[in-house]
């Protein structure tokens, strides 16, 4: 192993008991940082927030640092859903499914006050917010948000992801807010 | 200006004939038609179905309204003058609740099938009464 850059950021190692040879630490701890540092978004994009998205996906902003790589409109093997964009209520349903056929464990990230509340679309076809479908994880706020705020968003996903206990999907909990939107 | 171009308000039992005749006269040849749309007069609770013909070869285009009570609006479908109409009056029908007799698949074509009101009547409100935690005073009421 040669000397590492000094622009390269090396994820921390978590907590735990360390000597000649060995390293031991929680399973819950490394799953996570496994996790956070491989996340693999589906993006859910319908309008400007969708533009604001690919920005955050180019060159400049690159998403693909936090190990984003995978971009793919697939619900297989993604485990972030993130809504960009107006949803009409026709569209609902749509993405309803979408999140039913991603795998547990799954997050959504809502970009934009569309996606999040409706916005400025206090009307009869459109959906006043996400969540009344399906559960979600970080709102971002803005109409459109710029990029550094999607990447806050995704940075909070982060956060979430690494700290989360692998016995939480299976709490009681987390089944009867999944019941609430008529989630098995 | 209020109109460029005529506006001619008839009665509602002949407008497929009367729109048949525009198109295969030799003088008006009205061949193209721009659009069908309904408007919602609140005031007189009257339905109008509006049809914009337009000549191509001498540039000519003509306005013709017909006006449907409220309660029950119906008209011959336009569809067998022009197929055009098709998607036309199936989005007056989602929108305004107009039944176009004769229309090969009225149903709803923008709006959720579940869909219970004609959204674009006035006698709705604007905004979707399901949210209670939005600031009013930013929408407006």
């Amino acid at each position: 192993m040669s000397t590492v850059a000094d622009n390269i950021n090396v994820g921390q190692k978590p907590e735990g008991l360390e000597g000649t040879g060995f390293f031991a630490t929680r399973l819950e701890q490394v799953v996570g940082l496994a996790r956070k540092n491989s996340i693999w978004p589906l993006p859910f994009a319908t309008s400007c927030c969708g533009i604001e998205f690919m920005a955050t996906m180019g060159a400049h902003y690159d998403l693909a640092r936090f190990g984003s790589e995978r971009l793919s409109f697939s619900p297989r093997q993604a485990d972030l859903l993130m809504v960009m964009g107006t949803i009409a209520k026709k569209m609902g349903p749509v993405l309803k499914q979408v999140y039913e056929q991603m795998a547990e464990p799954r997050w959504v990230l809502s970009v934009g006050a569309c996606a999040s509340s409706g916005g400025i679309f206090d009307t009869y076809s459109v959906l006043q917010g996400i969540d009344r479908i399906i559960p979600v994880d970080v709102y971002v706020p803005g109409c459109p948000p710029r990029p550094e705020q999607i990447i806050d968003g995704v940075m909070k996903i982060q956060a979430l992801v690494e700290s989360e206990s692998l016995r939480r999907r299976d709490s009681k909990e987390y089944k009867a807010m999944l019941n609430t939107y008529g989630i098995e | 200006m209020l109109y460029d171009f005529p506006v001619i308000s008839l009665k509602q039992d002949k407008i497929v004939d009367v729109i048949k005749h525009l198109r295969d006269h030799a003088e008006t040849k009205f061949q193209f038609l721009t659009t069908l749309c309904g408007i919602h007069y609140a005031e007189v609770n009257q339905i109008a179905v509006m049809y914009q013909l337009h000549n191509m070869v001498s540039n000519q285009r003509v306005r013709l309204k017909i006006y449907l009570p409220v309660e029950n609006p119906v008209v011959q479908s336009l569809t067998s003058v022009f197929p055009g109409a098709n998607w036309m009056e199936r989005e007056t029908y989602d929108f305004y609740g107009v039944k176009f007799e004769g229309h090969p698949n009225l149903k709803r074509i923008l709006n959720v099938d579940e869909m219970i009101i004609f959204p674009l009547r006035k006698e709705y409100p604007l905004e979707d009464q399901v949210r209670v935690d939005k600031n009013d005073s930013m929408f407006g009421r």
